[in-house]
């Protein structure tokens, strides 16, 4: 398991992307798997940046990543108020307009996703890919 | 992330270079949204080749400059998409919205 803790300011989305994409190489899953993993928890961190902490950058984020040979979970803990896991959800594409995107990724890259609040530890979210491992001769 | 504007005749090309994310799409919109509401501004290009991410900050602001654009009868094309950001336009359906092309020569020639 990988785990690492930043704080809520934006300008450390490159390290936990730098950090997933290494996890995303030592199980050998696909390049384009990788991007879209990346992507994953790019934007649920973003969406914690920007909804549970309102743009405070002081506040604590974990992200843990923990592979297995079919599978890659990643969890990310925030310590901030209760989010309704009933309200984040993906908006339809048939309207082009900005935003509103991130959890329409999130939801259509990782096969699970599970929001839970734990008193006194904050919001957990739970995402897990399953993978399609690169055929052999397959080159990134 | 680098912001770059130029003109190239009647045209305004955007470079970007690096990643895209919270972080730093906020420059980025200001440098897009500047170039379309400029009082010449007939044809805008946004050069991706240098960009290797981008997330849904990104995007949105991209869809924010097509939506300007087109309310003052400007050109919008973005070029020198690489497969990372490709992936993601496809995955928000936006492929077929923008107008991509392939290099500066073919968005300057739509």
């Amino acid at each position: 398991m990988i785990e690492i803790k930043i704080t809520s300011d934006p300008k450390f989305l490159t390290i936990v992307r730098a950090m997933v994409g290494k996890v995303c190489e030592l199980v050998e899953c696909s390049r384009e798997e990788e991007n879209q993993i990346i992507l994953a928890v790019d934007e649920a961190c973003s969406n914690i940046m920007k909804h549970t902490y309102h743009g405070d950058p002081g506040q604590s984020i974990e992200i843990r990543c923990e592979s297995a040979h079919d599978k890659i979970e990643l969890v990310l803990q925030d310590c901030g108020p209760p989010v309704d896991a009933r309200k984040i959800k993906p908006r339809s594409l048939e309207e082009v307009r900005p935003g509103g995107l991130g959890t329409h990724f999130i939801r259509t890259i990782m096969d699970e996703v599970k929001y839970e609040h734990v008193e006194g530890c904050g919001n957990i979210l739970r995402m897990v890919k399953y993978l399609h491992r690169k055929q052999s001769g397959e080159s990134n | 992330m680098e912001v770059r504007t130029r003109k190239v005749g009647v045209a305004t090309v955007i470079d970007l270079k690096g990643q895209i994310d919270l972080s730093s799409s906020s420059k980025m919109r200001t440098a897009v949204l500047e170039a379309i509401k400029a009082k010449d501004a007939s044809r805008v290009a946004v050069n991706l080749t240098e960009v290797s991410y981008i997330d849904s900050s990104g995007i949105a602001t991209l869809v924010e400059g097509l939506q300007l654009a087109r309310s003052k009868n400007c050109h919008f094309v973005i070029f020198g998409l690489q497969q990372a950001p490709r992936e993601v336009l496809e995955l928000a359906r936006l492929d077929k919205v923008f107008e991509i092309r392939l290099d500066e020569t073919a968005a300057l020639a739509s």
